[in-house]
């Protein structure tokens, strides 16, 4: 059977996670009518406040963890336990620190093609070593490397197993900026190429900006849940140095910024009346452009001008 | 003029120094007394003719009397000349074979199974009050049981030897394998490693660090336990051969055989030093 044109390639039904409560009460409901769709080679966000829940939506779709309720379908099945077809990068790089950079990743190749022979699995370590600019350390044990080196590693096993889809949880969280900056061009070169689809969770805005298609934002616990989502319109291929000029990028930026701030917060409130949103509202950043503007003018900067016509992602 | 050591230098040269202390102090106490023992004759002769009594505060071997039975041990360690007169080599090879045969046989059960028991937190509890109740028991009171059951006292210090070695291995195994780090597990996860790849390319090299030092644990006790084993079996073996010799009053024996045994101890100790080192990682 081949899944219809309009079937989204990773569906989230309905999920929640709850606690049982150590006095043996209620428990703790973390998040609760998670909802969402990601098609394939989209290249999706989550940001919210720590605690929220991402890590754990994230391992759910893993399959390293289980919901309470809900479900989640990767290409048309259900998810029922971790599998090579989804690549995790941790944020901890959970490097084998006895293995070499190049048996670390052989170790990942090994696991999806075992009858490949010994030079075939190697080779094609190589590449992806390669891809991500350490050739030359293959040889080196993670003790050996800086944190952005291992991370790269990291990221190499993940993309060597040429999974259908990859998840991220705050891979650079650990790193100084000027390496993150670095790896996130490079992961965002990467992705061009290989139209890999990715679910990332991210503290950093700028960096959300940067790599992602659409930018979920998750209101604060308990019962957190997606409040909403942006459509990142800035054209690709985007390069840091310049996607803060596109008329686009404020708009968004401001917009995340203050969800993070402020609505994040209130979003409780809003959950519990009677005509709370069954689903979370959409941002555009056409629609954004027109609010944005008085703002954007205040702060000094010239208005955007043209009407933005790149609509990347449909929710 | 300042000549500048190294730290390995240093600690060579007082090492050396010790050495010379020792040496000199032992060579005062068993300097001889004039009235009990004639210049020129053996002090191990003077000792075994003269027993105990008046000339016991000199029959402690000096140096010199301990360096020639060195020599001489040590020249010829393996002839045999009936059960009660075996070259030191022969001695030490008996206790080595028991050693490492109980010690063998301890690590075949012990690593498996504490696999099993570190891979379930339910096993881990079942077994638990067991580990606890057997562990403290010296092996020694084991002894009684095996000479019973096995009947063999070559089999029975084996079995000691195995009791003994067997409790730090098993609860090192179960504790490296139950304290793998998650990340590299999820990794196996996520990567579908099939349980038995699992197990050998990421939990063993994951625990073996901790399984290797109950090992060594385990190697050492073995060895402080195979002394007092034999001592009580007799026969063959190092213990026994202290034993036969402090029966025989021979005290420079008894001293070399002592040496003997912490030089054996300590190249057991290197050898899992290096093995250790093998497979230690860096985080
Ligand atoms: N075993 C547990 N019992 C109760 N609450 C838990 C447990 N494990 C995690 N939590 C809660 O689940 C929430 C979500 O954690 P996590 O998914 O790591 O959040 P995030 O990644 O967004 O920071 C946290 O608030 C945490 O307190
Ligand atoms: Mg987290």
């Amino acid at each position: 059977m081949t899944a219809s044109l309009s079937h989204p390639f990773l569906q989230v039904e309905n999920l929640a996670r709850i606690y049982p409560s150590p006095a043996g009460g209620d428990g703790v409901t973390v998040f609760d009518h998670v909802n969402f769709r990601i098609h394939k080679g989209e290249f999706v966000a989550v940001t919210g406040h720590s605690g929220c829940g991402k890590s754990t939506i994230l391992n759910i779709l893993a399959g390293l963890d289980t919901a309470s309720t809900g479900h989640v379908f990767m290409d048309g099945r259900e998810v029922a336990g971790p599998s090579l077809d989804r690549g995790v990068i941790f944020q901890s790089h959970a490097l084998m620190p006895w293995l070499t950079v190049l048996e670390n990743v052989s170790f990942a190749v090994k696991s999806r093609w075992p009858n490949w022979n010994k030079q075939k699995t190697c080779d094609h370590a190589m590449r992806y070593i390669e891809l991500v600019g350490l050739k030359g350390a293959e040889h080196k044990k993670p003790s050996q490397l800086s944190g952005g080196m291992k991370q790269r590693v990291g990221i190499a096993r993940a993309f060597s197993i040429e999974p259908k889809m990859l998840l991220m949880d705050e891979p650079f969280g650990a790193l100084d900026a000027l390496t993150r900056g670095v790896i996130q061009e490079e992961l965002l070169k990467i992705c061009a190429e290989t139209q890999q689809t990715v679910f990332m969770i991210t503290h950093d805005v700028d960096e959300a900006i940067l790599l992602s298609d659409r930018i979920m934002l998750m209101s604060n616990g308990p019962h957190a849940r997606i409040a909403e989502i942006v459509n990142n319109t800035l054209p690709r291929p985007r390069e840091r140095s310049a996607i803060h000029k596109h008329p686009h990028y404020y708009p968004i930026r401001n917009h995340l910024v203050d969800f993070l701030v402020s609505r994040s917060k209130q979003f409780g409130n809003l959950r519990d009346a009677p005509d709370a949103p069954s689903s979370p509202t959409v941002f555009d950043p056409v629609d954004l452009l027109e609010s944005a503007v008085s703002t954007e003018a205040e702060a000094g900067h010239t208005a955007p001008v043209g009407k933005p016509h790149i609509h990347l992602v449909n929710a | 003029m300042k000549t500048r050591l190294s730290l390995n230098q240093k600690s060579t040269l007082l090492s050396l120094a010790l050495f010379g202390v020792i040496l000199l102090v032992w060579q005062l106490a068993t300097l001889p007394q004039a009235h009990t023992v004639a210049a020129g004759v053996d002090p191990e002769y003077a000792a075994l003719m003269g027993g105990g009594g008046a000339t016991a505060a000199s029959s402690f071997p000096t140096p010199a009397a301990m360096g020639q039975t060195l020599w001489d041990k040590l020249s010829d360690p393996f002839y045999d000349n009936g059960p009660n007169d075996k070259g030191i080599g022969i001695q030490l090879a008996y206790s080595l074979v028991r050693v490492l045969g109980g010690f063998f046989l301890a690590a075949v059960v012990a690593i498996p199974l504490g696999f099993v028991i570190g891979n379930s937190r339910v096993i881990y509890q079942a077994v638990d009050p067991y580990v606890q109740v057997l562990k403290p028991i010296s092996p020694l009171a084991w002894m009684p049981l095996a000479l019973y059951t096995i009947k063999d006292a070559s089999a029975s210090s084996i079995f000691v030897i195995f009791i003994c070695s067997l409790w730090p291995m098993l609860i090192n195994t179960a504790h490296g394998v139950a304290n793998v780090r998650r990340d590299w597990l999820d990794v196996s996860r996520t990567l579908e490693v099939n349980p038995l790849r699992k197990a050998f390319r990421v939990v063993l090299p994951a625990a073996a660090p901790t399984i290797l030092a109950g090992m060594r644990i385990s190697m050492g006790i073995a060895w402080l336990v195979i002394v007092a084993a034999e001592m009580l079996v007799g026969g063959t073996g190092i213990g026994y051969f202290v034993w036969n010799e402090w029966n025989n009053l021979s005290l420079t024996n008894v001293l070399f055989a002592i040496l003997m045994i912490g030089v054996v101890g300590m190249a057991l100790d290197s050898v899992f030093g290096v093995l250790s080192k093998r497979v230690a990682y860096q985080e």
